[in-house]
């Protein structure tokens, strides 16, 4: 009941079928803060921040969204609360961006979707915030996967939520375009004060971007803390079971973690 | 939306005036208006001719374009596919083989065909459902291959009943599968109607909920779509009407794939503006194919699904040239 935690998840179990997906796993998420859940493939990372943002229901365990219940929203409450990216979307009609981004507003709106002068407003200045508002008029289908997470990242601030979810949004994009999102994601919450969480493969971006980072491994919490807590040696061999070297980022104090490969540990022993 | 509202009403009722007009004794579009507006009591045999046979038949065409269409849309939207037609999901198949059932008792026309082949669509979506019910049924595949099996399955069974039958039932058979408009008449038309209209009114009030959905399960459950509960009532709003109207009026093959293409085409993938689009839109075409069916022939007329594909498929694949450009 801490009124400064954006999120409370307390003893979540989660398992398909017969085997275990999540175990006991209970943390908190600080209000506009840049959280970034990491783990090995498989570790149940997504399926965590699917339960957090209520698209799947645990086993078992509750999650507290700005100290209440998410089984006590409705669909369209939580919806005005709580926004999700996915890694991406696949969009064979051919929506204008500006259709697309327009579309958040439709919690906030009665049945039929229909906006006024206000919200139009919401959505043109979402576009700007992400800086695609050039590509208001193109349709979806036409834009590069760069442009169109932006775009989906523009919509989900036309939501005008608390929280942010994002599933790996950098996964596809290349490095100019991973930074760009990744420094949008720190803006959003300067600037709006909106929490962001965010599922992540990338140790490093992590490490430059996250205020916490939570790792789990096999459904269970390996380590939870700021970077430089959590990203030592110890506890991602621990976590992915491979040799990393872990040193300070030349921009400061965060960590760095470079891989490993077999020849260069070969190289070594000679 | 409201300009193209207006004009598409603008050609349906162009549509249908033509409709009016084309038959085997032939009327002027003036003599036609005259009749309509009442003004002309003299020429009481084209009075009744059009009052009584053409008039019921324009508005079954009308309405079963506008049906096929909406729910060509419905499955486009419902399956994230820009191709999909709710005859891909067996519901004709099913609707087919109970018809020939019907046919074969020797079951009158109306009710009694049409009663048979409804239950026999009403089986198939069961199955359907049950085949791909649970966490599958928002998985497009599982929804999309069952249909395809059972629609093989009823095409096998369909063959198996006429390679059965010799007599004059195979006549009234094969121009049922081909699409029949003949049969209507005001009375069967207006129950046809208390059952569609309905269902219009329910899918456009779920239209902006379509936009959402496109966008995948998991986007539109985080905006406050209730997914599965909007899944299950537009499959089952969309197939009972489909089977409404295949029921009496047989097999009309590719409306429910060409109008929402095109349209779409036209004036861009929002529900909002598609739904009366489509209804209206779908319902041009119909007539207007059925003026055709009713016009080439030298005498008496062919089944009016044979000019929906001979026109629709060619048409099909120039607008599929087009998108993919």
């Amino acid at each position: 009941m801490n009124a400064i935690n954006a999120i409370n998840a307390s003893a979540l179990t989660y398992a398909y079928g017969q085997s275990s997906v999540l175990n006991d796993i209970s943390f908190s998420v600080r209000k506009s803060d840049f959280f970034i859940i990491i783990g090995p493939n498989g570790s149940g990372k997504t399926t965590l921040m699917k339960i957090l943002a209520g698209i799947e229901r645990p086993a078992s365990g509750t999650v507290e969204i700005m100290n209440r219940p998410l089984r006590g929203y409705s669909r369209k409450d939580l919806a005005r609360i709580v926004a999700f990216v996915p890694q991406t979307v696949s969009m064979d009609f051919p929506f204008t961006v500006l259709e697309v981004v327009l579309m958040g507003r439709s919690p906030h709106l009665g049945m039929l979707g229909l906006h006024e002068r206000k919200d139009l407003d919401i959505a043109v200045q979402a576009l700007a915030f992400t800086g695609v508002e050039h590509l208001a008029g193109r349709s979806i289908a036409q834009l590069s996967g760069g442009e169109r997470q932006r775009v989906f990242i523009a919509r989900a601030i036309c939501q005008e939520p608390d929280v942010i979810f994002l599933d790996e949004p950098t996964a596809a994009l290349d490095l100019a375009h991973q930074v760009r999102v990744m420094d949008l994601m720190e803006k959003m919450k300067h600037e709006k004060g909106i929490t962001v969480v965010m599922v992540s493969h990338d140790v490093n971006l992590a490490a430059m971007y996250g205020d916490q980072l939570l790792l789990i491994k096999e459904g269970k919490i390996v380590s939870l803390g700021r970077p430089d807590e959590v990203l030592t040696f110890e506890t991602l061999e621990t976590a992915y079971g491979c040799t990393l070297l872990v040193d300070e980022s030349p921009m400061g104090k965060v960590p760095r973690v470079t891989l490993v490969p077999r020849k260069f540990m070969n190289a070594d022993r000679r | 939306m409201l300009a193209v509202s207006v004009a598409l009403t603008g050609v349906l009722c162009v549509a249908m005036l033509l409709g009016l007009s084309v038959g085997s004794s032939g009327s002027s579009i003036s003599t036609v208006v005259s009749i309509l507006t009442g003004s002309n009591p003299t020429d009481s045999m084209a009075s009744s001719i059009i009052w009584q046979i053409r008039l019921p038949r324009v508005f079954l065409a009308a309405l079963v374009g506008a049906t096929l269409s909406l729910g060509g849309l419905v499955f486009q939207a419902l399956l994230r596919n820009p191709l999909a037609e709710p005859y891909i999901l067996g519901i004709s198949g099913g609707s087919a083989v109970g018809a020939i059932i019907g046919i074969l008792a020797g079951l009158s026309r109306f009710p009694g065909v049409s009663l048979t082949s409804f239950a026999g669509s009403m089986i198939t979506l069961g199955l359907i459902l049950m085949i791909s019910f649970g966490q599958t049924l928002i998985k497009k595949e599982s929804i999309l291959l069952s249909g395809v099996m059972i629609n093989s399955f009823c095409s096998a069974a369909i063959m198996f009943l006429i390679s059965m039958t010799q007599d004059s039932r195979l006549h009234n058979i094969m121009f049922w599968l081909m699409g029949d408009l003949s049969m209507a008449d005001m009375h069967q038309i207006a129950i046809l109607a208390a059952c569609l209209l309905p269902c219009f009114v329910l899918i456009f009030w779920l239209s902006h909920t379509m936009n959402i959905l496109l966008m995948g399960k998991e986007l539109a459950q985080t905006m406050g779509v209730n997914v599965k509960l909007v899944t299950l009532a537009l499959l089952a709003t969309t197939s009972f009407m489909v089977s409404a109207t295949v029921s009496s009026c047989g097999l009309l093959g590719f409306v429910g794939l060409v109008m929402p293409h095109l349209l779409r085409l036209l004036l861009g993938p929002d529900h909002r503006v598609l739904v009366p689009a489509c209804l209206l839109g779908g319902g041009a075409y119909m007539v207007f194919c059925d003026l055709l069916a009713r016009a080439i022939p030298e005498q008496g007329e062919m089944p009016a699904g044979v000019i929906t594909a001979m026109i629709g498929a060619p048409l099909f694949i120039i607008l599929l040239k087009k998108t993919k450009r």
